[in-house]
């Protein structure tokens, strides 16, 4: 087995990208605590205890959840860790974004970066993500992403919160000139029951402020829990319904201009000629900027309004450079297929012994098949903007973004100025999925700024430019083999994987003098960590470059892993003549929060009893980003098509904190993976994306959403995330649910190409 | 050019050719009514004319007859509309954006029809896309608006 220092040096992609990170922003200091930076905002009076508190003389409290707000409820969950703590309703907080700051690192965004499959709790596997997730806390990489909010906040803040009631108590206690003991808190006051007086918390803030918090603290048990473990109302649900301007679309700033951008269609291509005289001379239109960065090459538009911009950006005469990567679909297939071929790549799963196990395999038992998916667009329902004003050397923006503080060197980079002269104000998201954990609509936005005589822009995409200017979920091919024994379960596994390696994309577009080093594992992620015992069971990685942008898209790896690997366990459990759910419980038997979900899904679904004829079920089980997911679908065959009716979803996220959001993100991720299988792709020609707007990219609607039902289990000794973990299941229980239907054994996606959907 | 927009006139200079929604977020200042799409394909930008559902992101600004009604009018002297109680009530939202279409194309399905089947929830409400995929749960509002309409909260 490799020693701690030897995979440390194998550099596993997303540390490399981290450490890229680091060298780039020049913060190396490991020991020391961040300053808190609500220290420099503070208003008239308020008094901060740590970056996640602040309180005000007339009581008010101000909770900091330093993560993006992109619908997966974070902004509740962690107001409500510290709450918790603090002992004060909910809805006695304010809850706000904050500023960017290194102090908000995310260190479980990152801890998951080795190779070590979740369950793994080996002295190795938890010593590599100490170090990784300490790689994060150096770099003062603060996001929002991989599931991880919720993992990496329920210490820090709940911690945050009894630290903070702690000192109040404390100078509760020196004013009333009475022992801590006698004191109790609650609804934000402290109170000494023997003698009737009580003092609010905004009362003794300063003076709380000014003692030094305890070197450690006791956290509430469970048992004692008021908020934690019970679904809360959102705290933004009244600005959700009554059309508040909380969105980074909804920014209005005094003397404003509004623009758009015109990218190269062709990824990275330049304009071979341009003219912009036509649109230049439209009214409303102020400046037309060339835009040169390393996320693409084009033009911004700056004008009176976005309507006048819009169309000017259509006025743009231009021929863009030519593609310089396989430039249509059949030339992206075979690239996928010669990674597939060249018997390279890494093996992030190697159990017993392959070759061996395959060399004397009687064909009979024998079970292949081949694998492949398209690219897709996440397609946010809000198109990618930002607001940004250069003035007096300072630039500030408001982005709608999920990593406020690569935000800020990016921006600080393209505009040439020091980290220390951008501000950044993180907006609600109108939807995230990954695509706005990039740069590009900050960057642009930074860059007309610079263009605006000190004025603010708001730049806001066409749907058609978001559509065709996303980091696209890779397209991804699989080759799969099992030998099946004589009971029908599979000796032995063999899965090889190819596609681009998002790390090395991302690398390119954030940190492009870096040369990617090592193997990507988010290429087979899904795949390499399932909890299934199989004697033989090797899982091959092959980055496939294409040169089309790829990035993060809702469960990344898991999202084509997911439906890859559970589609042929259910080829396995049919040429085995094993049931598919009876299949789980026998491999899975080492993990017991895994049968558990099987289980209770095949419990609810009634699994196994007969249907009306003209219907059929379909299982599939991933875990991924530490959460154990069973679903089943069911499906209907009606003279409109396909008809999903059903969908039954078991999860176990080891400790369920807000149960109405967790089922809220569980049916989410569900539609988001079910969207995708039945009807998305994006397609290549001439190297452009051919797909536009929601005519031709369209997501499941509301005539088509099957009715849910949810379990949420409590079996898992480690906590897992929420927001990702819904996606991957949904499209192999529905390819699985059409094969038991149809008879047809669908391998390639969307299914649309093959059956129709009503 | 002169619009009455949730109950109020407004003044403004616009290309007639505006699409309304323009002219309500940049001109008007009114960013309840979102940008999705602009080919009347999510249903994002929905106001009401004169009480009927209408995609503000395709109908120019010139075209435009009768009172404008936003998400952000739609509640009525300090009270939330039904619609938005539910939506409360339910816990609706995830990101949000789309939840101003979604609730003007409710609450324009129960003034015409106040006791809506599943069926014509799905087909009043297809036009209205949810990234987030909150579909069950708008589907639970709506009924549930539909109660509390017609019980006169
Ligand atoms: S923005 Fe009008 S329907 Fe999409
Ligand atoms: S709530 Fe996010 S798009 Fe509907």
């Amino acid at each position: 087995m490799a020693s701690v220092g030897k995979i440390a040096r194998r550099t596993f992609l997303i540390g490399a990208a981290a450490v890229a990170g680091g060298v780039a922003v020049g913060y190396w200091y490991v020991s020391r605590p961040y300053a808190n930076p609500l220290e420099g905002e503070l208003a008239e009076g308020e008094a901060t205890f740590n970056p996640y508190v602040k309180i005000a003389p007339d009581n008010t409290i101000t909770v900091i959840a330093p993560r993006a707000e992109m619908g997966q409820g974070i902004a509740t969950a962690l107001a409500a860790l510290v709450a918790e703590e603090l002992d004060v309703p909910l809805d006695m907080v304010k809850v706000e974004h904050g500023p960017a700051s290194f102090a908000y690192y995310n260190a479980a965004l990152l801890e998951e970066g080795g190779p070590f499959p979740f369950y793994d709790r080996s002295l190795m596997a938890e010593t590599v993500r100490g170090a990784l997730g300490g790689v994060s806390k150096v770099l003062g990489f603060q996001g929002t992403g991989g599931s991880s909010s919720i993992r990496d906040g329920f210490d820090k803040m709940r911690q945050a919160g009894a630290a903070a009631r702690h000192v109040l108590v404390e100078a509760a206690a020196r004013k009333l000139g009475v022992a801590v003991s006698e004191l109790s808190t609650a609804d934000g006051a402290i109170e000494h029951k023997a003698s009737g007086r009580s003092v609010t918390y905004g009362q003794v803030a300063s003076a709380a402020a000014a003692i030094d918090p305890p070197a450690t603290v006791r956290l509430k048990d469970k048992a004692d829990w008021k908020l934690l473990g019970k679904a809360q109302p959102r705290v933004d649900m009244l600005a959700k319904v009554t059309g508040a301007p909380i969105f980074g679309i909804d920014v209005i700033l005094p003397e404003m201009l509004f623009g758009t951008v015109k990218m190269s269609p062709r990824f990275w291509a330049k304009p071979a000629k341009a003219d912009l005289s036509k649109a230049e001379k439209m009214p409303g239109v102020v400046k037309i900027v060339p835009l040169e960065t390393t996320y693409g090459h084009g033009f911004g538009i700056i004008a009176e309004n976005t309507w006048a911009a819009f169309q000017a950006a259509e006025a743009i005469e231009v021929e863009w450079d030519a593609a310089e990567y396989p430039a249509d679909g059949a030339a992206i297939s075979r690239v996928l297929a010669d990674a597939l071929a060249s018997g390279e790549g890494s093996a992030l799963r190697h159990d017993g012994d392959i070759d061996t196990a395959f060399a004397d395999a009687p064909r009979e038992r024998l079970v292949e098949a081949a694998y492949e998916v398209p690219y897709l667009a996440h397609a946010c329902m809000e198109p990618m903007n930002a607001t940004a004003q250069f003035k007096d050397g300072v630039l500030e923006i408001w982005s709608p973004n999920q990593m406020p503080t690569m935000t800020r060197y990016l921006c600080s980079e393209a505009v040439g100025i020091e980290r220390d002269k951008v501000d950044v104000h993180t907006t609600h998201l109108g939807g995230g999925f990954g695509r706005r954990g990039e740069m590009d609509f900050s960057v642009y936005a930074a860059l007309l700024a610079k263009e605006a005589g000190g004025r603010p822009v708001k730049v806001t995409w066409t749907r058609e430019e978001d559509i065709r200017h996303d980091t696209y979920r890779p397209a991804a091919a699989g080759r799969f083999q099992a030998r099946l024994g004589d009971d029908g379960l599979p000796e032995a596994l063999d899965i090889h994987i190819a596609s681009p390696s998002v790390i090395g994309s991302t690398l390119r577009r954030m940190f492009p003098s870096i040369s990617p080093l090592g193997p990507d594992r988010t290429i087979t992620d899904g795949s390499h960590n399932q909890p299934y015992a199989i004697p033989n069971y090797r899982v091959t990685g092959i980055a496939a470059d294409v040169g089309i942008p790829v990035g993060f898209w809702r469960s990344v790896g898991n999202s084509y892993n997911g439906f890859f690997h559970e589609c042929f366990m259910d080829e396995i459990a049919t040429a085995g003549r094993t049931d598919p759910v009876e299949l789980r419980r026998k491999l899975m038997a080492g993990w017991p929060a895994a049968v558990k979900v099987v289980d209770r899904v095949a419990a609810m679904a009634k699994w196994g009893e007969p249907l009306p004829s003209g219907r059929a079920r379909g299982f599939a089980f991933t875990l991924s980003f530490g959460g154990w997911v069973a679903e089943i679908v069911q499906v209907a065959d009606t003279p409109y098509g396909l008809r999903i009716e059903k969908v039954w979803i078991a999860a176990d996220v080891g400790i369920a904190l807000d149960p109405g959001i967790i089922e809220a993100q569980l049916v989410s991720g569900a539609v988001f993976g079910l969207s995708a299988a039945m009807g998305q792709e994006i397609t290549i020609a001439d190297g452009m994306v051919e797909q536009s707007n929601f005519h031709d990219f369209d997501a499941m609607r509301i005539s088509q959403c099957p009715a849910f039902e949810v379990a949420i289990l409590e079996n898992a000794e480690r906590m897992g995330g929420v927001g990702e973990i819904g996606t991957p299941p949904a499209a192999p229980a529905l390819a699985n649910a059409v094969f038991a239907l149809t008879g047809k054994r669908i391998r390639t996606l969307p299914l649309s190409k093959e059956v129709a959907f009503a | 050019m002169r619009l009455i927009v949730d109950g109020k006139s407004i003044e403004f200079e616009a290309d007639p050719e505006m699409p309304l929604l323009w002219a309500l977020r940049d001109l008007a200042g009114k960013t309840g009514p979102k940008f999705g799409c602009g080919i009347a394909a999510c249903g994002a930008c929905t106001v009401h004319i004169g009480g009927e559902a209408v995609r503000s992101c395709t109908l120019p600004v010139g075209q435009v007859e009768g009172e404008v009604t936003t998400i952000e009018g739609l509640a009525a002297g300090g009270k939330l509309h039904p619609v938005q109680q539910a939506w409360l009530d339910e816990q609706v939202a995830q990101c949000g954006y789309c939840q101003a279409g979604q609730i003007m194309s409710a609450a324009a399905l129960l003034e015409a029809n106040p006791d809506p089947t599943d069926q014509d929830i799905d087909e009043a409400m297809n036009g209205n896309l949810c990234r987030c995929g909150t579909y069950p749960r708008i589907r639970a509002a709506i009924k549930k608006a539909a109660a509390l309409k017609t019980a006169g909260i």
